[in-house]
């Protein structure tokens, strides 16, 4: 027995157009195991995305799939779900596709609460055009766009989620391909908004201007810098820095859902009619 | 039975218009001459199970009814000059998915935030031009309260027909003015559902063009499992940049508006029989022409209107035929001559075109066409 | 009681030679071979699955009893 990927897996569109390293076909693998665990009905989801290497993702799985514009993925998909909410919305896409062209429909998507889960591939760079620093790129690093090393400070996509009032934050890595999937189903199965980070690795366009001489040194980094929630619990600032903590790290249950709040103002409306 | 009637403004007949049409779905954006709109539907969506949502900006607005179509909804959208250009991306979006959609622009003045609450006639050519590259556009310009009402609703039957965006867009004037408006009885308009798909899920390609120019669409969560982009596509709805099939899959798309130009355009001829100048109007502007004209036949001079109902696709054929016959065209519109530059193309200097462009915010009033009337010899 | 072997399948038409599955296999399993990875020793492979969990590009398959 060996898990069946095939099965997801739109016929003939495999070998992926992502590059050898990038760690978007280990988030993919990861979202098709959630979904076969979670046995959803591939008629009734629908995969969402933007624009960008990650965002290409959706054209290999066999659901309802959308690939939309640069950053418009939440809003389309806040579409496709009050339209139909009993199917299952997942989005994908990159950090520069969802934190900086589609950062307000990220925060307003958090804000409502509406039961969608999102996957963003942070890579710390625009990858599809060729390197440019995102909101992500950590300050000092470089992208063809930040030649003399990157003066922007950069975003904390889960607390950006958090603050912006998404009930359900995780964050894992490439590295963890066994993670990542499980924080995939708690975030399928968690009504309201989720986001699951998983830090990712772009060999081609960010590791190669940073210094790293392959994709291994990449993946090594990711291993080193990711501490378990738990774990961290048992670690002093000290130790902590520089670290990124992974896992489920804020889960909210009592924040009502915005479908549902909907569905409240249909009855509303009906009985006022 | 007497037929229901009401005092109603342009923005809250379009939304009863909507209603009529079969709208279930609607996605906007404050946005002021046009906010009505969104306040009809907001009360009376839900109560008839549709769903309403307010978005964080004009783009949003256009994504969440796009997304909302694909799931099988009938979609509007309200908006303004500004929201429209923001709007912009995703008509492009809109036209090369081919996702029926209705997007509903107040015209008020511009470029940018420009005069929110004068009137304007300026958004006419962002209609056809507004987004980047080929593609179909549809574009509806009504006068009165009633036509804004049907116009929304033929809106609603051209966007499923042709699986393509259609605009109505009604200047400031007609939006916000007061008229009575007599409803019709339901199935008096006639009210064109989407053609959906007659093979298995299996079979399914969602720009199958063995079913003509225009595919027919199946919905997200109805069985079918399909992909949409907004790259060029095969027929299977997956990217391709395979040169031939790029070039067939645009023209297919152009020529679904093109090809059908006489079901789509439509105009009023007003004393056009024996007419020696003949003023093109459309939208408010047009009231005062009729207005104009009337006075002048009662100066003895031959003048008739021809009324734009449908700006896009340009009713090309009727203008090259009057130009023939006519020794000379007036156009007034609010912006300074968009409408003249599509006139001057179709009459080919045949004859003089003159116009009357107020960018202003005051309405075109009678005598100012009349007086330009008068200046054709 | 007995060690079951696993299957290794490779998918070289798949397999873009990142090296990912062969640098972090715990028991040294793999191989480059060329541009593929390849199995070196199959004896020592313990099933945790981790090539095939890694491999970005759908390129093998751990097939278990």
């Amino acid at each position: 027995m060996a898990f069946d990927y095939d099965k997801w897996i739109r016929p003939g569109k495999l070998p992926h157009i992502w590059c050898p390293g990038c760690g978007h076909g280990i988030v993919m693998k990861g979202l098709i195991r959630a979904m076969e665990t979670l046995k959803l009905e591939k008629n009734d989801t629908a995969i969402v995305s933007g624009i960008g290497c990650a965002s290409r993702l959706p054209g290999y799985i066999d659901c309802c799939t959308l690939h939309t514009a640069h950053g418009r993925a939440a809003a389309f998909a806040t579409g496709v779900k009050m339209a139909k909410p009993e199917m299952n919305v997942i989005l994908v896409g990159g950090d520069g596709d969802g934190t900086a062209i589609g950062g307000n429909h990220f925060i307003h998507a958090c804000r409502r609460n509406i039961d969608m889960t999102y996957i963003i591939m942070n890579n710390y760079i625009y990858g599809m055009t060729g390197g440019q620093f995102s909101p992500c790129t950590p300050t000092g690093h470089k992208a063809s766009t930040t030649p003399y090393g990157n003066p922007d400070p950069g975003f904390d996509i889960a607390k950006l989620a958090i603050g912006a009032g998404a009930t359900f934050v995780a964050r894992g890595t490439a590295f963890h391909a066994n993670q990542i999937d499980k924080l995939i189903v708690e975030a399928i199965q968690h009504k309201g908004f989720s986001v699951v980070e998983i830090l990712d690795d772009c060999p081609t366009t960010y590791g190669r201007r940073n210094k790293y001489k392959s994709v291994i040194e990449m993946m090594n980094r990711l291993k080193e810098v990711a501490v378990p929630v738990k774990a961290a619990e048992k670690m002093t600032a000290e130790q902590l820095q520089g670290k990124v903590l992974t896992g489920v790290l804020y889960k909210e249950e009592n924040k009502p859902e915005y479908t549902s709040e909907y569905a409240k103002v249909i009855e509303r409306a009906s009985a006022a009619k | 039975m007497s037929k229901k009637v009401a005092f109603l403004q342009g923005n809250e007949a379009a939304a009863q218009g909507a209603l009529y049409a079969g709208c279930n779905f609607f996605g906007g954006y404050p946005i002021t001459p046009s906010t009505e709109v969104a306040e009809v539907m907001s009360v009376e969506l839900p109560k008839i199970g549709g769903k309403f949502i307010q978005m964080e900006d004009e783009i949003g607005a256009m994504a969440v009814i796009l997304g909302a179509a694909l799931a099988g909804s009938k979609v509007l959208t309200s908006t303004s000059g500004p929201g429209l250009s923001l709007k912009q991306e995703l008509i492009g979006y809109g036209c090369i998915a081919e996702i029926p959609c209705v997007i509903y622009n107040v015209m008020r003045g511009g470029p940018s935030t420009g005069m929110p609450t004068g009137p304007s006639q300026s958004d006419v050519m962002c209609a056809k031009w507004g987004t980047h590259g080929d593609h179909p556009a549809i574009c509806l310009t009504p006068a009165s309260v009633q036509e804004t009402y049907e116009e929304v609703i033929r809106a609603f039957n051209l966007s499923e027909k042709y699986r393509t965006p259609v605009m109505v867009m009604p200047d400031e004037i007609v939006a916000h003015m007061r008229e009575r408006i007599v409803f019709p009885e339901k199935g008096e308009i006639e009210v064109v559902p989407r053609k959906a798909p007659t093979v298995e899920p299996a079979q399914y390609k969602p720009y199958d063009t063995s079913y003509g120019d225009v595919p027919p669409l199946a919905s997200f969560g109805s069985g079918y499992r399909f992909h949409v982009t907004g790259l060029n596509k095969m027929q299977d709805g997956f990217p391709t940049t395979k040169a031939e099939v790029v070039q067939a899959e645009e023209e297919r798309q152009v020529r679904k508006v093109d090809a059908n130009i006489d079901d789509i355009v439509t105009f009023e001829e007003y004393l056009l029989d024996d007419a020696e100048v003949v003023v093109v109007a459309y939208g408010s502007t047009s009231r005062s022409a009729r207005y104009a004209v009337n006075a002048a036949r009662e100066q003895g001079i031959k003048a008739g209107m021809f009324r734009i109902k449908t700006f896009w696709p340009f009713p090309d054929k009727q203008i090259k035929a009057l130009a023939t016959k006519t020794k000379g065209f007036i156009i007034p519109e609010m912006n300074l001559g968009m409408c003249a530059l599509e006139l001057e193309r179709c009459v080919q200097g045949k004859a003089p075109v003159l116009g009357i462009f107020r960018v202003d915010g005051e309405p075109i009033n009678p005598d100012q066409i009349v007086e330009k009337i008068k200046e054709v010899k | 009681m007995e060690k079951t072997l696993p299957k290794i399948e490779i998918i070289e038409k798949y397999c873009k030679g990142c090296h990912i599955c062969v640098e972090f296999c715990p028991k040294d399993c793999l191989e480059m071979k060329g541009f593929y990875a390849s199995v070196k020793n199959l004896e020592a492979c313990i099933k945790c699955m981790q090539c095939e969990l890694r491999c970005p590009d759908f390129a093998i398959k751990v097939i278990t009893e």
